[in-house]
């Protein structure tokens, strides 16, 4: 089984900061087959469109897996008010998830915002050698830095507004890194600003990137063709989809 | 347990379900949660002379019962069609019809006449695309070019040829007799009615071709009423779409005229939805203590 759909029960609900939601879910179907960096399309009751959402966490021996959301519309605000022992309608686990380089020594993963969610499953397969910057607007709006700290990493919190940690973007302490470290993999999931400056720091440097792209979507599995991503792959460009052929691309082949 | 099947232009369909071009490829991402058995038919991905790349995203908006698409006929080309995803489709135990557009009538007899030699079931000829620049939605809204389009279809393939129509015209019933007299074998519709939405914090349109295509529960009203018309003012049978999705849905479109129907949005909101429609109108035939589906296309008592 690649995926499937179903109805399942939702474990735990918290809300872990404003406007954002965390749910574990019981589906040991589903977690049997998931890996870090693929996502979950969850049906909102009253939408025609499921909301795409990646996953954060994937427990294989408890059949779990957990989800953290914001609230950015009118569908996940329905997602949200689904509670523990609620069904979640499910079509899951999709999408084209993070390499994981096993010969790695030192890698760095990067989340911008509800960005960093997904680098969760990461920052668990890397443990110690894993460097994790995550950036938010201010201290209100930081979310998993105690589950990045259990994984055995190093955690950087910087803030737009310097109301915790580094006064900045999460590229200053990235450059510090660079230029002390020798990183044999970045990985990074955020805006779009974000992302381009990683990537194009990391194509300078010869750093093997990994991003995680979003993108309005239909069904989820790559029939539709709804959520095109401008990528070069042996130097033609093509529209790429980000629920099957990503969300995660190799930062060189897209065309930003 | 009643008899689903129908026949359309000769053709057998062990029922009259059928996923519609655009939503579902060409059925391989499905196929991961049900066999393509199950389906009446097929409706592939819209699929035209050559390769194209489609329009740039967000191709994708949510609406209130519905969404928008401008996808822009993004497919493989013909001969990847037939190369490829034919044979595989043709190993499945289903109708299948082969979704057709181009930019000109020229280009899709060219397309249509490379399946001649192949065992596609049907051709359902796009004349109604909304989201591309040529061809497409402008032969769909003006008789004489869709005519003419249907006529250089007609003349290049011995296929049954099924014409999908566009809800974007004043009459469609004057479109329908049109293709009819051009040499269509049946009719298809409604395609999507062209919408809009807008982004009022940054004043963007959402969809990056601006325009684009609507369907989902919101249309099914009008699908409902284009599909009576059409069937009331033509000779060949009606493929109905537009918004379906439960087996009463189709049994109302069924009623109104259609003698088949095939299923859109509602896949997105729920992957099974063509499997559950087969059997909740089975369901319903039961109940009701109706024998074949058969007995219930056009039954409309209108006032």
């Amino acid at each position: 089984m690649k995926y499937t759909q179903g109805k399942f029960i939702i474990a735990e609900k918290s809300a872990i900061a404003r406007n954002i939601y965390s749910f574990t879910i019981s589906c040991p179907e589903v977690a049997a087959v998931t890996s870090p960096g693929q996502f979950v399309h969850i049906r909102a009751n009253g939408f025609t469109l499921r909301r795409p959402i990646s996953i954060c966490g994937i427990d294989k021996a408890k059949g779990t897996i957990r989800i953290v959301f914001e609230i950015r519309g009118e569908g996940t605000s329905a997602i949200a008010e689904l509670n523990k022992g609620d069904l979640i309608d499910m079509l899951a686990p999709l999408g084209h998830g993070f390499t994981v380089k096993p010969d790695a020594e030192r890698v760095v993963l990067i989340g911008g915002g509800i960005g960093t969610p997904p680098m969760l499953p990461l920052a668990q397969a890397y443990g110690e050698k894993a460097t994790v910057i995550s950036g938010f607007r201010n201290a209100a709006a930081v979310i998993l830095q105690d589950d990045f700290r259990k994984t055995g990493a190093d955690v950087i919190i910087c803030t737009d507004d310097g109301s915790t940690g580094y006064h900045g973007l999460v590229t200053a302490p990235f450059d510090g890194i660079l230029n002390r470290d020798k990183i044999d993999a970045v990985y990074a999931c955020g805006p779009m600003p974000m992302l381009k400056s990683v990537a194009a720091v990391c194509k300078e440097k010869g750093i093997f990137c990994e991003i995680s792209l979003e993108e309005r979507m239909a069904c989820g599995i790559g029939a539709c063709l709804g959520c095109a991503c401008k990528t070069k792959r042996n130097d033609e460009e093509y529209f790429a989809h980000v629920c099957k052929d990503g969300p995660v691309f190799n930062a060189e082949e897209v065309i930003w | 347990m009643a008899d689903l099947s129908v026949n359309i232009c000769g053709v057998d369909f062990k029922n009259p379900i059928i996923p519609a071009s655009g939503v579902f490829g060409y059925g391989r991402e499905y196929e991961e949660l049900f066999p393509l058995s199950k389906l009446g038919g097929i409706a592939t991905k819209g699929t035209t002379r050559h390769l194209r790349t489609g329009n740039l995203s967000p191709r994708i908006a949510e609406t209130p019962s519905g969404m928008l698409n401008s996808v822009g006929l993004q497919n493989p080309g013909i001969e990847h069609f037939v190369s490829t995803e034919l044979p595989n489709l043709l190993t499945k135990d289903l109708v299948v019809l082969a979704n057709i557009a181009g930019s000109t009538p020229d280009e899709c007899a060219e397309t249509a006449a490379m399946l001649n030699d192949t065992d596609v079931h049907m051709i359902e000829l796009n004349i109604s695309c909304p989201n591309v620049k040529q061809g497409g939605a402008a032969f769909g809204t003006d008789c004489g070019m869709a005519a003419e389009v249907t006529k250089k279809v007609r003349e290049a393939t011995n296929k049954p040829l099924v014409v999908k129509l566009s809800p974007n015209v004043t009459s469609i019933t004057d479109i329908a007799k049109a293709v009819e007299a051009a040499g269509a074998d049946a009719v298809s519709l409604i395609n999507t009615l062209l919408g809009m939405r807008i982004d009022i914090n940054t004043g963007r349109p959402i969809l990056r071709n601006n325009v684009g295509g609507l369907s989902g529960p919101a249309v099914f009203p009008v699908a409902v009423r284009m599909v009576w018309q059409v069937a009331n003012a033509v000779n060949i049978p009606v493929i109905g779409m537009g918004g379906v999705s439960s087996g009463r849905d189709a049994i109302e479109l069924m009623m109104a005229g259609a003698s088949a129907v095939q299923v859109g949005a509602a896949i997105f909101t729920d992957p099974f939805a063509p499997v559950k429609i087969i059997d909740e109108m089975n369901e319903f035939l039961d109940s009701k203590g109706i024998a074949s589906v058969k007995d219930i296309i056009g039954t409309v008592k209108p006032w």
